[in-house]
């Protein structure tokens, strides 16, 4: 059992339709692992059975070994909750001081908030804080305690492009002390590049889980070429070339993968007519796109 | 008493006193309090009585009314405000248990209101023994006042938990609590002395409206302090209902009332899905 974090063949209801259908799932200490889906993916639901809020009705759920909701479960795992806020009469330091009693852990408050960029608000109510300060107080309380597990709900909602930067920072720290991180999250660019898996929900299916390269070649996306003609000889470029004009100077053109050096050397034979060309091999979100969104037999 | 529970009170009594909660519902307790007694000191001279029993009496009449509205206005959003700002499906992650949650709640708002009660009514009664002059019997009758004030709020404050609980929304917690109110305050005895005036002093006047009565906790809270007190009975012209009574009734309904409540609140509490 090495996993923090297995979850079995878990299927939950509501009413009669099925939110959560057979979901394997594991993370390993010190794996981060992206969840991706649309609203209402079932992502959210997820993370809730595992916290043990919501009933599941078949499969099961074990956090380093104790069941969801019970007292050793609840000690070993941090939530952050989507776009999360807090009474606005406490300050941040007073908030974390209840969290830190709560949990039974013993912490260094002011470092903790340090930590998260809020050094300077340590003292002040929590009702004068943006919308990113409390989204890095509800961070800060992640880090109350090292968690086993820590369920992030769209962690960068709400933050700007240096906090979110700061954000997988943290992450990277939680997933270096032996965390598993599971990451909820909308922000596809970011967590391309900063987790070590990929699981998608689709209407509560799982649709996918591996590595970005794993997926990439299971998928077997295409890349984009797009060139760009010399100024007038457009119409000579797309009768040669073929693909689709995209604007009044340039062509788009899909290849797979083992084709590509093909069209290269073809397009590069044009000589001088060709001005420019740039190459985009599939992205997250063309993952995305493929395993959540189009229908699949 | 649980360290957690300890932590939930702390921070809950800090939140109280930092949005001024604590001082407004002191102040309206002086001023209700202050009011009621030297407007209502008028009969002391006709009754023979001193002025302190004529203000326990008119403060009786006073704090049905106000313990249970305060008692609610601190307790209808203490499950729904949380899960409004989306903090509660957090709070639930913590090992804290949703008893010690309640619990924590609990003992921080009660002892608001018990600070509230004891300064206004407190106040109140001082002045009106300085004024008026005060026996030991209406010491004893001020002194029932308050602790049976206590009680009476945390019926409602047990109440309000549960109400918070099973609605969807403040406003909408907001809302049952007025309704709560009214029903126990207002309309039971409405419907009551209705259910009397039919009966033209028949059975039901006789051995059950007493008891149907004194279940309502708002009305043991009225029977009790004016059962207990002759002078205090003598002056509020309520006697009869009460002396149909044993005297344990009025006391056993209103301790097991919060007892009651508070099981009520941790059942819809444990239904809360964040």
């Amino acid at each position: 059992m090495d996993n923090s974090l297995i979850i079995k063949s878990v299927n939950k209801f509501r009413g009669k339709a099925q939110v959560l259908q057979d979901i394997d799932l594991a993370v390993a200490p010190g794996e981060r692992l992206a969840l991706l889906g649309h609203n209402g993916a079932g992502k959210s639901t997820l993370i809730k059975s595992i916290l043990g809020l919501t009933p599941i009705h078949g499969g099961s759920i074990s956090i380093n070994g104790a069941k969801p909701g019970s007292a050793a479960a609840r000690a070993d795992t941090a939530f952050l909750p989507e776009a999360v806020s807090f009474h606005p009469a406490l300050t941040g330091r007073e908030q974390l001081n209840l969290f830190a009693n709560l949990s039974g852990a013993p912490a260094d408050v002011p470092a903790l908030l340090e930590r998260v960029g809020l050094a300077d608000a340590l003292d002040r109510r929590i009702g004068t804080y943006s919308k990113g300060m409390r989204q890095r107080l509800g961070l800060a309380q992640v880090l109350l305690g090292r968690p086993k597990v820590a369920l992030l709900d769209e962690p960068t909602s709400g933050l700007d492009p240096i906090s979110r930067q700061d954000l997988y920072a943290i992450i990277d720290e939680l997933a270096e002390q032996g965390t598993a991180v599971l990451i909820a999250s909308h922000a596809l660019t970011e967590v391309e590049a900063r987790t070590d898996r990929i699981a998608i929900l689709r209407k509560g299916v799982k649709v996918a889980d591996n590595t970005l390269a794993e997926l990439s070649s299971e998928a077997a996306l295409p890349t984009r070429l797009r060139i760009t003609a010399r100024a007038g000889e457009i119409e000579k470029l797309a009768q040669k070339v073929g693909g689709t004009r995209v604007n009044g100077a340039s062509i788009e053109l899909c290849c797979s993968a083992d084709q590509k050096m093909n069209e290269l050397r073809r397009i590069a034979a044009l000589g001088d007519v060709v001005v420019d060309i740039s190459m985009t091999p599939p992205r997250l979100e063309d993952l995305y796109r493929h395993f959540a969104k189009e229908s699949r037999q | 008493m649980t360290p957690r529970a300890l932590a939930i009170a702390g921070s809950e009594l800090r939140i109280l006193r930092r949005n001024r909660w604590l001082f407004m519902a002191t102040l309206i307790m002086v001023l209700f309090a202050l009011a009621l007694t030297f407007a209502g000191s008028a009969p002391t001279g006709t009754l023979g009585v001193d002025m302190l029993t004529v203000s326990v009496a008119s403060m009786t009449t006073l704090s049905v009314y106000l313990a249970p509205l305060l008692a609610l206005m601190m307790s209808f959003d203490a499950i729904s405000g949380d899960r409004d700002r989306g903090s509660l499906s957090l709070l639930l992650s913590y090992p804290a248990g949703r008893g010690e949650i309640l619990l924590g709640k609990f003992l921080s708002h009660l002892a608001a209101l018990a600070f509230a009660m004891t300064v206004g009514f407190g106040t109140a009664g001082a002045l009106a023994a300085w004024s008026g002059g005060a026996g030991a019997d209406s010491l004893l009758a001020l002194g029932r006042l308050i602790a049976t004030s206590i009680l009476l709020g945390a019926v409602f404050l047990a109440l309000g938990y549960g109400v918070s609980s099973i609605s969807g929304s403040s406003t909408a917690a907001a809302g049952m609590s007025a309704a709560l109110w009214l029903i126990f305050v207002v309309l039971y005895d409405l419907g009551l002395l209705g259910a009397v005036v039919m009966d033209e002093g028949g059975v039901f006047t006789q051995s059950i409206f007493p008891w149907l009565m004194v279940a309502n906790p708002a009305d043991a809270f009225r029977v009790w302090n004016i059962a207990a007190s002759e002078t205090i009975a003598v002056t509020s012209g309520m006697t009869g209902a009460a002396s149909a009574l044993p005297s344990w009734a009025a006391p056993l309904s209103l301790l097991i009332w919060p007892l009651i409540g508070l099981g009520l609140a941790r059942v819809a509490f444990g239904r809360v899905e964040p």
